[in-house]
């Protein structure tokens, strides 16, 4: 196929995978470029040393998913924006694979247009967090927020069970991948299912709620806690999550997306609920009607119970 | 069923042996169950999980324990003792009711005392039948879905499906607790309040002529 064809094929599919989206963000027109090879599993260019056409497969770690990475909060970004405009010739120059890319706080620090999202503070309990203690510097915000594909569920989705598995898929691309573990520690990585083994229902656990519920130090002021706790410091009290004062409210639940759902009234909570939590989803209503059988039934026996007595001794 | 001495034999072994582990299995999962939904009450000073575990173990020795009483009353002769009556089933549920709560202070006698024939006072008979027949297959129904969540349909429209069993589960449990309450309250009106739990573990109920009922003590 032509690399015209191939361009023109691309633009379309692009433009599908926007609409289909319903995002607002378009590729920028001059990542085609890039795009030529690093869409593809394969790419071609004309070797001149050779002098002849050259097709060969891409590097699978280099193969970007452009549907996703318009749908990511980056979408709208030139690759030149946080790459050097030098990747423009190929072959590429090997010393710019060592280039210093840019961390959130390189941007985001001081960002007025993102204060809601706290990065500064977010990056001061981030620095308090086992992650950073152990690695230091190299542990970018990247090896869990990929820049490419980064959405920001959590203040977005009104699905419990989207915004856990997106989150959670962030730990699992390091704690459940023995080969990316591998960049950031040389001890091996915990089998996930052993190490929760004393968690009753673990899958349902798995599925609903976020590791950072149990694995963070929760903070009032920031939507998501940064603190990655070390694994012994982690939640193992049932009885925090599964209480009328559920931690899940001052977590999980905390975002407005989610609250929105539930907010019309006492009810609303009974019936728009998604995710049930034994001992969290406690009805005023039921709880209050449930009071007032029980102690209607009790009073009604002693009442009964005072004449037996009263008949007895006549 | 054989009557010597004034006493009626009226539960068999097998129902007795139902009984008791329906009696401790219930017990317990009431007990475990408030202390999973209101876990800040401490009903039961035991860890959330074990209360799990107890939870879903006396469930499932319910459950099994259920067939037993299922069985049993299609293959003997108790099933008789559940035989729905509709004819003239309000009058007389309303004559029960009013001797509880005025004939048994005037020193009237039980419109329906107890016999070989005649095992349950229609109030009691209605009510067994609905906790026995209703209530409890619908707890252990839910209690199923609930411990095999990916069994539940995941959306009633809006509503979770697993929300929507909890909230039946727990609604059935309290139900079947308010039961309980009622059940072991009642079971002390009699001759001497202790007569009742004794019938229910030796099988053997005391006939009272209703002459001399009035005469002793």
């Amino acid at each position: 196929m032509s690399t015209f064809l191939r361009s023109i094929l691309l633009i379309a599919f692009l433009s599908v995978g926007n609409l289909s989206n319903g995002q607002d963000k378009e590729m920028p027109a001059e990542n085609s470029h890039c795009l030529n090879c690093h869409a593809n599993h394969t790419y071609s260019f004309f070797n001149e040393w050779l002098e002849v056409e050259t097709r060969r497969m891409m590097n699978p770690f280099y193969v970007l998913d452009s549907v996703n990475y318009v749908a990511g909060v980056h979408g709208g970004f030139s690759c030149t924006d946080c790459h050097s405009p030098d990747y423009e010739t190929y072959p590429h120059n090997a010393e710019l694979k060592l280039e210093p890319l840019a961390t959130c706080i390189d941007c985001h620090g001081g960002d007025d247009t993102y204060a809601d999202y706290q990065f500064d503070k977010i990056e001061e309990e981030f620095q308090k967090s086992i992650h950073f203690q152990k690695s230091g510097e190299s542990f970018t915000c990247s090896k869990c927020h990929d820049q490419h594909y980064y959405r920001a569920t959590a203040r977005t989705s009104s699905a419990v069970s989207e915004i856990v598995s997106y989150n959670n898929n962030m730990c699992l691309s390091c704690h459940d991948n023995a080969l990316r573990f591998e960049t950031i520690s040389s001890e091996e990585s915990p089998k996930l299912s052993q190490v929760h083994d004393w968690l009753p229902n673990q899958e349902l656990h798995f599925d609903m709620v976020r590791c950072i519920e149990c694995h963070t130090v929760v903070v009032d002021s920031l939507m998501v806690s940064h603190n990655i706790l070390p694994k012994e410091e982690a939640l193992r009290n049932c009885n925090d999550c599964h209480s009328s004062n559920s931690m899940l409210k001052a977590s999980l639940y905390k975002y407005e997306n989610l609250q929105a759902r539930s907010a019309d009234g006492k009810l609303g909570a009974l019936i728009t609920n998604e995710a049930y939590i034994i001992g969290a989803n406690q009805n005023p209503l039921l709880k209050l009607l449930s009071f007032i059988i029980f102690g209607l039934a009790v009073l009604g026996i002693a009442i009964h119970w005072i004449f037996r007595i009263v008949k007895k001794s006549k | 069923m054989t009557a010597e001495n004034n006493k009626i034999y009226l539960y068999p072994l097998w129902l007795r042996i139902w009984h008791g582990i329906n009696a401790i299995g219930i017990i317990l999962l009431i007990l475990t169950g408030i202390r999973l939904q209101y876990s800040e009450l401490s009903v039961m000073p035991v860890d959330f999980s074990l209360a799990v575990k107890l939870h879903n173990i006396f469930g499932i020795i319910v459950t099994v324990n259920y067939f037993i009483f299922f069985v049993g009353n299609l293959v003997t002769p108790n099933k008789k003792y559940y035989k729905i009556k509709p004819k003239g089933l309000v009058k007389r549920l309303t004559k029960q009711v009013n001797y509880y709560i005025s004939g048994l202070f005037k020193g009237e006698e039980s419109p329906f005392p107890i016999s070989e024939k005649r095992k349950f006072n229609p109030l009691q008979k209605y009510a067994y039948i609905f906790v026995m027949y209703v209530f409890v297959p619908v707890a252990i129904v839910t209690g199923i879905a609930l411990l095999f969540p990916e069994l539940i349909i995941e959306k009633v429209y809006s509503v979770s499906g697993v929300f929507l069993t909890a909230v039946l589960h727990g609604s059935i449990g309290f139900l079947i607790s308010i039961f309980l309450l009622i059940h072991l309250y009642v079971a002390s009106i009699g001759k001497n309040p202790l007569d009742n739990f004794r019938s229910i573990i030796n099988g053997y109920h005391d006939v009272h002529p209703p002459k001399k009922d009035k005469t002793t003590k």
